[in-house]
């Protein structure tokens, strides 16, 4: 059970604060969904967290240890991210990049097992692509290789996943598909998922909390059903937003009146 | 390829080596029939032994060595640079050899100095490669495919001089180091011991580097420190670049096709793929060189001509089916 925790983090990318002051601990069994306009800082914010760039100040930590002073090896063990953008750019089989998700698990000489073979047929069928094993990931559809791409995780097994943007290039059925498999594996599997995601009404179904980014550094974070209010989406994305109530809570949609007007 | 046929092609490309040598070993200007070859065999010490022993069989395995650290060498470069044009000279190590080998011939400088000039010409190459390339910030492999493809431009200009201020008899000596010749390859202990070791470390990697050629990142998020993978890799390709040569003269196609045909064939995995492209390189410049001492015999062409002539509608013929199959 590892936990990732935010300390005092200071955040920003070409000179525009990402974050200011965040402390926050990110515990197994919650389903974070990352929230901001576009160009916001979501996907460096991810970055930091998965260890991958340096904060200005502050740390991130990955059960109790700072995630810079862990081996890459080590934090691939415990933590996988979800690139936005899945771009294959030589040739491989479809079951053979499924399988690279097994990779921080093998010592250098070592091979996959039946084991992780066994891992991969069942990731690929998660995703309805256990049909294409042979496939090169060249030719796949964007929306294919996303799934590809999301299977490589579940490979991978992490107890930390980050998601950036899963839903995208994805139609409705696999939206709910992916979003429902991380909801099992965090709910039933006590993982602990952070997404960065545009669909509010995905992260109203799905998240147990929800971290706003405003911009300037502002963010708020808190249980989705406190956080995911008009106000705060319309301060979030600044454009009219109306909410529905439905019987499974309140959904969202952005008021259209400007255009009938 | 299935994975059962695939499992045969890397003992058969082994034996299919071992092969390339004999025939090798028969082959020739000086015609040796079988019963006297059989006897050079058994008698190094007979004319024809000392033919067999001292000239075509340290000339055959110097080109199965050449052959494999270029096409290693070439799968190296293209991971590295995730550039599936890179090949083993792109990066400058072979403009730096061949410069110091040319200046070595117009300065009148014995030709037994060449394998030593050449080497030092591409380790200076390399060195000043890494060390403007290398900077302080991340990784970047712009800034790397830039800095060797300007160098190796500077070196080719500097070798484009020495070529104009040449005469007659010492230009045709470089255009055969230019164009890769086996003719006075010698076979050093050295370059067999550094094969082997080179080929273990890398075999060693051939996971990382299926990682690694889907992206810096990628590889970073499955548990690799890259900026030091990358660098190693680096070190690795160019060492073998400049070995190769070191004994041959700067060989073209092999380590570009090579390794692409052997994808085409055998798919992406690097544990599969580096065996088979470092056997297949070896075959392949084997047969390439015994065509270049026999084609016109008794006169040689250089190797790099045949390697060329051969391995380009070689590689345009599969690539066309592969298309076809996938279509």
């Amino acid at each position: 059970m590892v936990s990732l925790d935010c300390h005092a983090l200071e955040l920003s990318i070409a000179g525009k604060a990402v974050v200011k002051g965040c402390s926050l601990r990110l515990m197994p069994g919650q389903f974070w969904g990352m929230m901001g306009a576009n160009g916001i800082g979501k996907t460096t914010l991810m970055r930091c967290l998965a260890g991958l760039i340096e904060p200005q100040s502050g740390h991130v930590a990955l059960g109790g240890t700072p995630i810079l002073g862990l081996p890459r090896r080590a934090v691939a063990r415990r933590l996988g991210m979800l690139q936005q953008h899945s771009v294959y750019v030589f040739g491989a089989g479809v079951l053979q990049t499924a399988l690279t998700g097994r990779h921080p698990h093998l010592g250098r000489w070592e091979q996959e097992g039946p084991d992780a073979l066994e891992r991969a047929r069942r990731a690929l069928s998660a995703v309805d692509l256990d049909s294409y094993e042979g496939r090169d990931v060249t030719r796949l559809s964007g929306g294919e290789a996303r799934r590809l791409a999301f299977a490589s995780l579940l490979v991978q097994d992490p107890e930390v996943m980050l998601l950036d943007e899963p839903s995208n290039h994805l139609d409705l059925r696999y939206q709910v598909r992916i979003m429902s498999t991380i909801g099992d594996l965090v709910y039933g599997g006590e993982r602990l998922a952070i997404a960065a995601m545009h669909d509010v009404n995905l992260a109203a179904c799905y998240c147990s909390h929800v971290l706003m980014l405003f911009g300037g550094g502002q963010w708020a974070a808190g249980p989705a059903a406190d956080m995911l209010t008009s106000t705060n989406l319309q301060r979030l994305y600044q454009c009219p937003v109306e909410a529905i109530d439905t019987p499974s809570g309140p959904r969202f949609h952005p008021s259209f009146r400007d255009r009938s007007a | 390829m299935p994975a059962a046929p695939r499992r045969i092609v890397i003992p058969l490309l082994a034996l299919l080596s071992l092969a390339s040598i004999v025939l090798a070993s028969r082959l020739g200007s000086a015609e040796l029939d079988t019963a006297s070859w059989w006897q050079a065999w058994q008698q190094p010490d007979s004319p024809g032994g000392e033919l067999l022993w001292r000239l075509r069989l340290p000339r055959a395995v110097a080109a199965w060595v050449v052959g494999a650290m270029l096409a290693m060498s070439g799968c190296l470069m293209q991971v590295l640079l995730r550039n599936p044009l890179a090949d083993p000279y792109i990066l400058g190590v072979s403009g730096g050899a061949a410069f110091a080998a040319l200046l070595g011939m117009t300065l009148g400088v014995a030709a037994s100095a060449a394998p030593a000039l050449s080497l030092a010409g591409a380790m200076l190459s390399i060195v000043i490669v890494f060390g403007l390339a290398r900077g302080r910030g991340p990784w970047s492999g712009t800034r790397l495919l830039l800095t060797g493809v300007v160098t190796a431009a500077g070196w080719a200009a500097l070798v484009s001089l020495l070529l104009a201020l040449g005469t007659d008899s010492t230009v045709r000596g470089m255009l055969f180091w230019l164009m890769g010749d086996l003719s006075y390859a010698r076979l050093p202990a050295w370059s067999v011991a550094l094969l082997a070791l080179l080929f273990m470390v890398t075999l060693g990697l051939a996971r990382s580097l299926n990682v690694l050629s889907m992206g810096e990142t990628t590889a970073q998020l499955l548990g690799e420190s890259t900026r030091g993978l990358l660098w190693l890799v680096y070190l690795l390709a160019s060492l073998l670049t400049a070995a190769a040569v070191t004994i041959a003269g700067s060989i073209g196609f092999v380590g570009l096709i090579v390794p692409h045909l052997m994808r085409l064939l055998m798919g992406s995995d690097h544990r599969v793929l580096i065996p088979a492209a470092t056997l297949f390189g070896g075959l392949f410049l084997v047969l390439s060189d015994t065509l270049a001492r026999t084609v016109v015999a008794p006169r040689q062409l250089p190797v790099g001509v045949i390697t060329a002539l051969l391995g380009v509608p070689l590689f345009l013929v599969l690539l066309n089916r592969a298309r076809l199959r996938a279509a």
